[in-house]
């Protein structure tokens, strides 16, 4: 481990690759304030950026940088005016928001600083721990293995997505796995479903359907319900008192340091990520905390504020150990890192390890730096930080659209892509109408061409489908999906039955 | 019926016309040689077709779960109020996107962001063209800059006519 961590501080510390760890999270910190722009929207708009650079090590760092950023951005705007920026950032306005209603805004923004930077580098520890380990483990992997992986991870998608939620999320994840086979697939070369058109030959960029998932639905949100944006109000002139007393440190460090483990993991799981890891963060503190203290989650706690900001942090940095050990995204934001990395001819996976480790050494690296120039750029930056805020949004919004626009276009540098970007846009906006989520169609839009690719390959070995029952690890990894997808299925049917049973009782 | 199942509707919708493209189209044009093979391109989509069928149905006839009466302090767009939101500016906007994407050849990259910038903050309802029109022309020309010579990727600024 220690070689490796010298290979990655050698490759992370050239002055090129400290600019972009500084260039990300200043990037990412600044877009991640305005609201409705998350991280995925914002490492979207940035890929054409990594990929123009050329090298997948600065690229990588860049991405993460921004990721960080973006969530860090997410809880200045969730504190300063309730308006989370990102989903994981909302559990923070609960206690961050009524803290600068009190005039503590200053002292919630570095609370929200110092918990972000500890659960950010107890994550890099444990990712620096863990991801080595489950590599070796994958490495024993084999295509049968990888497909039933893929399946796995696709339901735990759709499982964790909530309750009433998992058949929509199944159906969008269907979806992405559909738009994912038009175009040239890897196995036979043969043209599906292009209808003929050049434009579809190479399939649909995964850029242009990110962009189209979620920075355009977000800025079309924003033009119909200004209430959602809420700039221009709120206490974003006067910043004052940053100090925390002594007796407020001593409280909030067990509960950094407890959420960032806690964090480290949830973000591990596939589909869970930084929301999930945020409010279980919250709910934890709040049930562990005694009389007085619990009374004061709500109305502007400290360990409110510190627990799901080092939660989500963590948890960020854990969902990096299913990329960079299985190749498979576990959120959408690192879904899109994948397609950055793909883009880059790099392939995450327990190879990566091994073939370039360079690059997932200075990653990790990376993550340290991208923490402490975040508390460095953030804490002195905080007033001014807060002004961006008040950037009106009929400014604002044609800004957020043209760099959607432009992001499709210099992938692909072709003006049909702009058509197909709308065209998707007004589609995932009316799916956000009826509440389907939308990260697992681009993860399984992603996943789709893999999954296919293992799954072809297995069966080629096998002669047919017989390495289900061949392989145990196949088959156990494949009976678990199904578990996945069934066991909150069925729970979600007995508790409507129950509910239905009680109003038939009335 | 809620607009969910109407999309669940519409899915399996597609996914029928997705599998017969699968199940009976695709594979006449396979050379006799990858007949052979245990899977063809169409094994995928033959799968995902069924199991889309079978999760729209899922949705399409399920009951559904009780909406959350939450109010939306987060600006949740509420689609039983749509006639109280901005529609109006969001399909204006859409327009304009799709005119910059059939413009930004013919009239360059420098002509046609500047025009989206403006009409965009236009209706939007921004007025102050003293802002506006520097605002436009700065953004416009720098990220040019900054696409074209420091990324070096090619991006026409003027007409097609004048280069």
């Amino acid at each position: 481990m220690l070689e490796g961590l010298l290979i990655g501080l050698s490759a992370a510390i050239t002055p090129f690759n400290l600019i972009m760890v500084v260039m990300g999270c200043v990037i990412g910190t600044f877009i991640g304030m305005l609201p409705g722009l998350g991280p995925m929207s914002i490492i979207a708009i940035m890929i054409p950026v990594a990929i123009g650079i050329g090298d997948p090590t600065a690229a990588l760092i860049l991405l993460s940088g921004v990721y960080y950023g973006a969530i860090f951005g997410g809880s200045t705007s969730s504190i300063l005016l309730n308006a989370p920026g990102v989903a994981g950032t909302v559990a923070t306005s609960f206690d961050g928001y009524p803290m600068a209603r009190k005039g503590q805004a200053g002292k919630a923004l570095t609370i929200a600083a110092i918990a972000s930077f500890a659960g950010g580098t107890i994550g890099a520890i444990l990712l620096m721990i863990f991801a080595p380990a489950l590599s070796s483990v994958a490495l024993l992997f084999h295509s049968a293995e990888y497909f039933a992986l893929m399946v796995v991870g696709l339901s735990a998608i759709a499982a964790f997505s909530g309750t009433g939620q998992v058949a929509k999320a199944a159906m969008m994840t269907i979806l992405g796995l559909i738009l994912g086979t038009f175009g040239e697939g890897a196995l036979s070369n043969t043209p599906r479903f292009t209808f003929g058109l050049m434009e579809l030959q190479s399939g649909f960029s995964f850029i242009t359907l990110a962009m189209a998932m979620f920075a355009l639905p977000e800025a079309l949100f924003l033009v119909m319900n200004p209430a959602r944006a809420a700039t221009g109000s709120g206490s974003s002139g006067k910043i004052t008192g940053m100090r925390i007393t002594r007796a407020e440190a001593r409280s909030i460090t067990p509960v950094i340091g407890r959420q960032s483990v806690q964090g480290f993991f949830i973000g591990v799981l596939p589909g869970a990520g930084a929301t999930i890891a945020s409010f279980l963060g919250y709910a934890v503190e709040r049930n562990i905390a005694k009389g007085a203290e619990q009374a004061e989650f709500g109305k502007g706690s400290v360990k409110g504020l510190a627990a799901p900001e080092s939660a989500n942090n963590a948890a960020c940095t854990g969902s990096f150990v299913p990329l960079l050990t299985l190749g498979i995204p576990g959120s959408g934001t690192t879904a899109i890192l994948l397609g950055a990395l793909l883009a880059l001819n790099v392939t995450p996976g327990p190879r990566l390890m091994v073939d370039t480790p360079e690059v997932f050494w200075a990653v990790i690296i990376s993550m340290y730096i991208g923490n402490l120039v975040l508390l460095v750029l953030n804490l002195p930056l905080i007033p001014y930080i807060a002004r961006i805020l008040t950037i009106p949004r009929s400014f604002l919004i044609p800004f957020i659209l043209f760099f959607t626009l432009m992001g499709s276009y210099l992938g692909q540098n072709n003006a049909t892509e702009l058509l197909i970007l709308v065209g998707f846009g007004v589609i995932a906006t009316i799916l956000r109408f009826a509440d389907y989520p939308l990260a697992p169609l681009l993860i399984g839009f992603i996943l789709g061409t893999m999954m296919e690719n293992n799954f072809a390959r297995a069966m080629q070995l096998y002669r047919g489908p017989s390495f289900i029952l061949e392989r145990p690890m196949t088959l156990a990894l494949l009976v678990l999906a199904v578990l996945l997808v069934l066991l909150p299925s069925w729970r979600a049917y007995r508790a409507r039955r129950r509910a239905e049973g009680v109003a038939d009782g009335d | 019926m809620a607009l969910d199942r109407w999309i669940a509707l519409v899915f399996v919708a597609f996914c029928c016309v997705y599998g017969y493209a699968a199940f009976f189209t695709m594979d006449d044009l396979l050379p006799p040689i990858l007949r052979r093979n245990p899977v063809w391109p169409s094994t995928f989509p033959k799968i995902l077709s069924v199991l889309g069928i079978i999760v729209g149905l899922i949705i399409l006839f399920t009951a559904k779960p009780k909406p959350q009466d939450d109010e939306g302090t987060d600006g949740a767009i509420d689609i039983r109020r749509l006639g109280d939101y901005h529609v109006g500016q969001a399909v204006g906007l859409l327009f304009l996107m799709v005119a910059y994407a059939l413009t930004l050849r013919p009239l360059g990259f420098v002509g046609s962001t500047i025009g989206f910038l403006l009409i965009g903050s236009i209706i939007l309802g921004e007025r102050r063209f003293h802002i506006l029109i520097p605002v436009a022309a700065i953004a416009a020309g720098s990220i040019w800059y900054l696409v074209q010579e420091v990324l070096g990727i090619f991006l026409r600024p003027w007409p097609a006519l004048l280069m």
